[in-house]
């Protein structure tokens, strides 16, 4: 089964649902698709115990009220089975999807770097405790150590709380003065400020970082370094995040450009490649507004709207700042490279340590010898770790892109009759 | 002289070479670019194929001597003796079987023909009514980049590697990308790209599709292979597919197969893959719900006759070629140290290394 | 909001609140873990959204992440042991 739409939009957070309301004024068949079961992406997450957020149900408003967008959710791309098609795959159907032009939101994922214990259950990413506790995981009455960087922490630790959690420590491994500093600038974006206000807890700790997870079949206790200081810390959950990592593989198979770890956009948000944008944090991290002002400037631009987009240019640029701010503020000190140990499991997926990896000349020669990477998550965890510890740049993808039905590629090609049956 | 020997290609057929020279005491410069050929591609499946005697005779020779390394390999080679179960869906298929039966008796190789429900007890994933099967029991499978990793451990005094591009060769010199030239007694090709160094060797890329599935709960015992596979669908010079699939000891599936003559990229091609899967399912039909993590493909180096090229360059005095085995080096690939070694050491071989001279196609080289 | 929803999760009946994660039902009704890794040990659900696979079990016959799919009535879900 083929459709066609003429403009696809890949991701439905904030940049992609911008996206599709700004390019909805055109009455261009336009189709949005996301793995997660409904839009919002990360930040929006819809679930459970999740709090409503006025923006997201504005645009989902919107969205609903142009009869000329199609959300597709629980939806995977795949595979690239020809110049501008895909194969999706959802619980029940697999299509080919071809498009005129297409816009890449496909966000960003947590760092995950390894450390001793990081495997056990009760370990999970501080953006992933925030996704799970929306979800309706019960976190009531829970001790609750949040540790890693970036101002995602502070968000995570507040949920927690917000769903009955205590909250023991956040650890932050930026230093007293960067934070500082970061701080001192926060008034020029007044909304963030009050957010920082709003999120601040009096368990944050500058210039500390997770050293090991203990405990005997769940997490018990955490141990953080504190300056020169080693502190124990008894918990029933540890969130651990280093910041986030652009999802640029999707657009570097397509053959976007990408450099510094970011799909390379112009003014209009056009990649290098033709008929092909980018919006949100696949573009570089910036958080929710940068990716919001994206989505909509690509939405105009991808259906020619270019006075629209263009009158964006200004509100990108006041909320680049604040990305930039960010990324110079919460940089990671190299001394986390030395957060594994040889024997501390590297890639989940196949429990391959680190050592048998570092060893290695490359992320190529670890695939081959180690099995690191080989698993179902395609080493987009261990990849990432890989990348921040070794230095290894990440591979392109191949089909499928993630996990999917063996059934459903034989949706890539228009096969039925052509197709040999077996002898009957 | 920079080494006894200096080997081109690490691959599984490489390091076996590699690994037969320094047991005679050699020392081996071993080159290998890292681009990855079939050793890194391939399936891994040991198989004793009879196509023609000299096919037959090379893999029955070759698979005795895995049953002599299997029990110093380590884990990471992942050597398991599980057999080949050849699958006929019709009679003509079962007369086949029974034909190979027959051939691999004569030999002295284990195998027993299966009735239909034997297959099914054998197999209770395979679709019902398929008409029997032949159970080859000396069959296996390995983990091919691993073992040729672990052939070089074995004789780390003798055996240098050296990360190296080869962008000329000439007898029993070769010269590297970055200018300097190299030379030893010997000079072997061991590699698949052979003819982007020696153009007028009679060899072609076969290209291949494989896939993986996630790792689930063991369902599969033997290696899988439909007796389609001989009698017509790879015969043909264009595209075929036919159904072949590995249990790895992982609980993983890896399905094959897909032969290409006319596709030089590297892309999978989803219109051969979805025919590939498409032939699969039609056997394990429960495969269709399970999750494929990965799909790759490969190129065979594929000779007119289907045998490899072993031995001394018909006209390059110094330069020996252990290649072209499509897709059988990973089986043949400790018999083709052992003819190559014996060759250039003047010593008998354990069988008769005739049909897999180069040599054979020297007068077709030569224009009329 | 609607009534609560009931499935099965490793054959133990739950009830849960619409909007609910395969991944919560799975702390609700036991210890929260989702499969055996290769090394012997119990892994649990860790980045929450799609990209590390920790939390595949299956439901109703399909490999699916327990961390995207959120809970229907009748569902049937099976941890890895």
């Amino acid at each position: 089964m083929k459709r066609d739409v003429d403009l696809l939009i890949l991701g439905a957070g904030p940049a992609g649902m911008a996206a599709a309301v700004a390019a909805s004024a055109s009455g261009q068949r336009i189709a949005l698709v996301d793995d997660n079961p409904a839009t919002g992406g990360q930040i929006w997450r819809a679930g459970a115990q999740a709090p409503r957020y006025p923006a997201a149900e504005n645009l989902r408003a919107q969205l609903a009220a142009a009869k000329n967008v199609e959300c597709f959710t629980a939806t995977r791309v795949i595979a690239q089975t020809g110049a501008h098609e895909l194969l999706l795959e959802n619980p029940l159907h697999s299509w080919r999807i071809g498009y005129t032009q297409l816009i890449l939101c496909t966000g960003a994922r947590e760092v995950l770097l390894p450390f001793p214990g990081w495997t056990l259950p009760g370990v999970t990413g501080a953006g992933g405790l925030q996704a799970l506790i929306k979800g309706g995981v019960p976190v009531r009455g829970e001790r609750v150590v949040v540790a890693g960087s970036g101002p995602l922490l502070l968000a995570s630790a507040a949920s927690a709380k917000a769903a009955g959690a205590r909250i023991e420590c956040i650890a932050e491994q930026a230093s007293l003065a960067s934070l500082a500093a970061f701080a001192l600038q926060l008034p020029r974006w007044p909304g963030k400020l009050r957010q920082a206000i709003e999120l601040f807890d009096r368990h944050y700790q500058p210039h500390s970082h997770v050293v090991e997870a203990l405990g005997d079949g769940r997490v018990q206790a955490v141990r953080i370094r504190r300056g020169s200081r080693l502190v124990e810390i008894p918990c029933d959950r540890l969130a651990c995040g280093f910041g986030l990592r652009a999802n640029t593989e999707l657009a570097q198979t397509l053959g976007c450009a990408i450099e510094a770890q970011a799909v390379v956009v112009d003014n209009l948000q056009r990649t290098s490649l033709a008929g092909h944008f980018a919006a949100g944090e696949c573009t570089g991290i910036g958080g929710n507004e940068l990716a919001q002002v994206e989505g909509a400037i690509a939405g105009f631009a991808a259906v020619g709207l270019l006075a629209e987009a263009q009158a964006l240019t200004a509100r990108r640029r006041h909320w680049q700042r604040f990305a930039d701010l960010l990324k110079r503020h919460f940089a990671l000190d190299p001394e986390l490279k030395s957060l594994p140990t040889a024997d501390t499991v590297l890639c989940r997926c196949e429990d391959v340590p680190y050592g048998a990896v570092a060893q290695q000349a490359s992320w190529r020669q670890a695939k081959l010898h180690s099995r690191c990477g080989m698993g179902a998550c395609q080493g987009r965890v261990c990849g990432t770790a890989a990348e921040v510890l070794l230095g290894w740049p990440t591979p392109t993808l191949r089909a499928p892109f993630v996990p999917a039905r063996v059934d459903s590629l034989l949706h890539a090609a228009a096969l039925s009759s052509a197709a040999p049956t077996a002898v009957e | 002289m920079n080494a006894d020997v200096i080997i081109v290609g690490a691959g599984i057929i490489g390091a076996a070479c590699a690994h037969g020279f320094a047991e005679r005491g050699l020392d081996v410069l071993l080159l290998d670019d890292q681009r990855g050929g079939a050793t890194a591609a391939g399936m891994g499946h040991l198989v004793v194929m009879d196509d023609n005697p000299a096919e037959l005779a090379l893999s029955h020779y070759s698979l005795s001597l895995w049953r002599q390394w299997a029990p110093l390999l380590d884990e990471g080679c992942a050597y398991r003796n599980c057999g080949t179960l050849w699958l006929a869906a019709n009679e003509d298929e079962l007369a086949v079987a029974e034909q190979k039966s027959t051939l691999l008796d004569a030999e002295g190789l284990g195998c027993r023909m299966l009735s239909a429900s034997a297959v099914h007890e054998a197999e209770p994933m395979l679709r019902p009514g398929l008409v029997g099967g032949l159970h080859v029991s000396g069959d296996g499978i390995v983990y091919a980049p691993n073992v040729a990793r672990w052939l070089l451990a074995q004789q780390p005094q003798r055996i240098r590697q050296q990360h190296a591009q080869v962008s000329e060769v000439s007898g029993n010199r070769v010269r590297l990308c970055s200018g300097e030239w190299l030379s030893a007694e010997v000079v072997v090709l061991a590699t698949g790209s052979a003819r982007e160094l020696c153009p007028e060797l009679p060899i072609r890329p076969k290209k291949g599709h494989l896939l993986i599935t996630d790792r689930y709960p063991t369902r599969l015992r033997h290696q899988l292979v439909e007796l389609g596979y001989v009698s017509s669908a790879h015969s043909s010079a264009g595209t075929s597919v036919a159904f072949n699939a590995q249990p790895r000891p992982t609980g993983q599936i890896l399905i094959g197969s897909s032969r290409q003559f006319d596709s030089l990229t590297p892309e999978v091609e989803h219109d051969v893959l979805a025919r590939m899967l498409q032939r699969a399912i039609d056997y394990l039909p429960s495969l269709a719900q399970m999750n494929a993590i990965r799909s790759w493909t490969g190129f065979r180096a594929a000779t007119p006759d289907s045998l490899p090229l072993l031995g001394p360059h018909p006209s390059q005095p110094g330069l020996w070629l252990a290649l072209g085995h499509e897709g059988l080096g990973v089986t043949t690939a400790p018999a083709t140290a052992q003819l190559v070694v014996n060759q250039v050491c003047k010593q008998p071989c354990a069988i008769d290394v005739t049909p897999y001279l180069p040599q054979r196609f020297a007068s077709a080289e030569q224009p009329a | 909001m609607s009534s609560a929803i009931e499935l099965h999760i490793n054959g133990q009946l739950l009830r849960v609140t619409p909007g609910t994660s395969v991944a919560a039902a799975l702390y609700l009704a036991g210890d929260g873990s989702s499969r055996t890794a290769v090394g012997g040990q119990r892994r649990a659900p860790l980045c929450g959204m799609g990209i590390c696979q920790e939390c595949r079990v299956t439901i109703d016959g399909q490999r699916r992440l327990a961390c995207q799919t959120p809970c229907t009535a009748g569902m049937q879900v099976e941890s890895q042991p």
